[in-house]
């Protein structure tokens, strides 16, 4: 495989053919005080139609990552380019699904109606959702499974429904870019399975699909590349390459640690996110 | 029992003051429906008091009070907006630091009033019965740009409250947005000066809204439930202050109030009384499924 500088200097050179891709140069973002950075100096390309798992500890930037990439926090410094042009030429291009503890899930509104905010970025102002946009939210929510859901008010979900509902709304949005923030926390082994058949579908469609996870066993076996983040890119590449001891060591510090030739990351505190269906809360185990 | 009901309507200032209730009932507590989903009803507490110093400049300078009230209540809520722009102090720090400020502002100017001729408890508690005609058609003039403006920008404002990321995902113009609902509570609590007052003006943005939040499932029900609800109150209000002879503002929002607990009480899936149903419920369907077993 081929190591970070080289996929670069590739991915540059495709860009000049085709410049349909999300590119990232030397990207620094602060907190909100602006007094510490939550990234620094972050740069990679993710060439179209690519699955990338981006995974690091809590307050590696994860969300930050996103949130600037989609054009809500200002960069301190460096560029975002998606097709070639700095984010803002065309407003519609990625869509982002919150993590579901970000949401108001007491909010009045139903299924449908989240699903129809995807539309809302495409409607001028003053204008109601015409025909084709209500035919483009029905599309969305069967493609999720979740056509006979469109009436329920979104309190009343699942935690796998919820997640649906939102992934629902970015297909709506018709992106090029889906930024999927936790996608898998806490939601059931089938919603699941169905979110990554979904995204496997998306993928032949040639969207690009950026997800934050927890679950190495999942970046490593279900994602073309992996993104080691602390701040700072710690790795970047084909999953099997980034997940080392080494890099993990880097990226995890003391709560990675090595047991019978096994690196184990361990991330019990903070645990309210991390208890999760089917997966162990306080150790995830890595194969390598 | 109809003449209980026209007889007190036989007086004109007991018309105009049934007419501005309703409108205010209405007009606030549709715009409640944002106060309450966004929590900012701490916030629509904090403009009815900054209303103090615009008044009493307003009067020093013997110029129009609702003006005045205007022009003091927009620059408080755009303080706010302002001071919480880059997120450095947190919303209700903000509110209470210009909330007091403005409430002293209001008592430093007016006890330089040698007069006292100004009547604090009008504009403390509300005089619906003082209502003119003129004060009619500003009332309807105000709230129906306040109205409109909400059904015009309902789908930007809906996403703007529930989902800011993604109203900032899709370039929707946020700040400006938030802006705008502040500026459309502040022209609300001044249109409810004359109703209600200042010191009542709140529970009108927060009550009925919350009453309906209770017995409905999406926005625009909410609203609409909102605003029949803020009516009832209105009329009911004015009906029990007339003939109990307490105070017209208390009485509007005693009795939003008491809708309240009945919905709290009472209401489909979100009532105590609907919850303590279905832990019955489940507890039966739990034992007629060991049963089966």
């Amino acid at each position: 495989m081929r190591t970070n500088a080289q996929g670069q200097r590739e991915t540059i050179h495709k860009s000049q053919m085709s410049p349909s891709h999300l590119q990232i140069h030397d990207l620094s973002v602060a907190y909100h005080n602006g007094t510490r950075l939550a990234l620094e100096g972050v740069s990679f390309d993710v060439p179209q139609g690519m699955r990338l798992a981006v995974v690091g500890p809590n307050g590696a930037g994860k969300s930050t990552l996103f949130k600037a990439i989609v054009g809500l926090l200002p960069p301190e410094r460096g560029e975002i380019l998606i097709h070639g042009t700095p984010y803002g030429a065309h407003k519609q291009c990625a869509a982002y699904v919150p993590q579901r503890k970000e949401v108001d899930w007491s909010f009045p509104v139903n299924v449908q109606d989240v699903v129809m905010m995807g539309r809302y970025g495409s409607l001028s102002w003053l204008k109601y959702p015409s025909k084709s946009d209500h035919a483009i939210v029905k599309r969305s929510l069967e493609q999720m499974n979740i056509g006979a859901l469109a009436k329920r008010p979104i309190g009343d979900l699942s935690g796998g429904q919820q997640q649906r509902v939102f992934l629902a709304r970015a297909l709506a949005q018709e992106p090029h870019i889906l930024l999927m923030d936790e996608p898998f926390t806490g939601v059931d082994a089938a919603t699941q399975e169905g979110m990554l058949n979904l995204l496997d579908k998306l993928q032949t469609q040639g969207m690009t699909c950026i997800v934050s996870t927890h679950d190495m066993n999942l970046a490593a076996t279900r994602f073309d590349r992996a993104l080691l983040l602390n701040q700072r890119i710690i790795a970047y590449g084909a999953p099997a390459q980034v997940f080392t001891t080494e890099n993990l060591l880097r990226a995890f510090g003391a709560h990675a640690m090595l047991v019978d030739g096994q690196t184990l990351v361990d991330e019990c505190c903070p645990p309210d996110e991390h208890f999760q269906i089917g997966e162990s809360p306080e150790l995830e185990r890595l194969e390598e | 029992m109809i003449e209980f009901l026209t007889q007190p309507l036989a007086y004109g200032f007991m018309q105009r003051g049934m007419i501005a209730a309703i409108m205010v009932g209405v007009l606030c507590s549709v715009i409640g429906c944002y106060v309450v989903l966004r929590g900012m009803a701490y916030l629509g507490d904090a403009i009815a008091h900054a209303i103090l110093p615009g008044v009493a400049i307003a009067y020093i300078l013997q110029g129009d009070i609702l003006i005045g009230a205007l022009v003091a209540a927009l620059l408080v809520a755009l303080g706010i907006g302002f001071l919480t722009r880059r997120g450095t102090i947190k919303q209700d720090t903000a509110i209470g630091i210009l909330f007091a400020a403005a409430l002293s502002l209001g008592v430093a100017l007016i006890s330089t009033i040698k007069t006292y001729a100004l009547d604090l408890t009008h504009i403390l508690f509300g005089n619906v019965l003082g209502v003119s005609n003129s004060d009619l058609i500003l009332i309807a003039g105000l709230g129906l740009v306040v109205l409109l403006t909400i059904l015009l920008l309902y789908k930007e404002l809906l996403i703007v409250s529930f989902d800011p990321v993604l109203a900032a995902t899709l370039r929707l113009p946020t700040e400006l947005l938030k802006n705008t609902l502040l500026i459309l509570i502040a022209l609300s609590v001044v249109i409810s000066l004359q109703t209600v007052g200042v010191g009542l003006v709140a529970a009108m943005l927060v009550t009925p809204a919350a009453t309906a939040f209770l017995l409905t499932r999406r926005l625009p029900a909410m609203m609409v439930v909102s605003a029949a609800l803020g009516a009832f109150a209105s009329i009911t209000g004015l009906y029990l202050s007339y003939y109990l002879n307490i105070s017209s503002g208390a009485a509007v929002v005693l009795t939003a109030t008491s809708l309240f607990f009945g919905a709290y009480l009472f209401a489909p899936h979100r009532g105590i009384v609907w919850h303590l149903g279905g832990r019955a419920r489940r507890a039966n369907g739990r034992t007629e499924s060991t049963n089966a077993e």
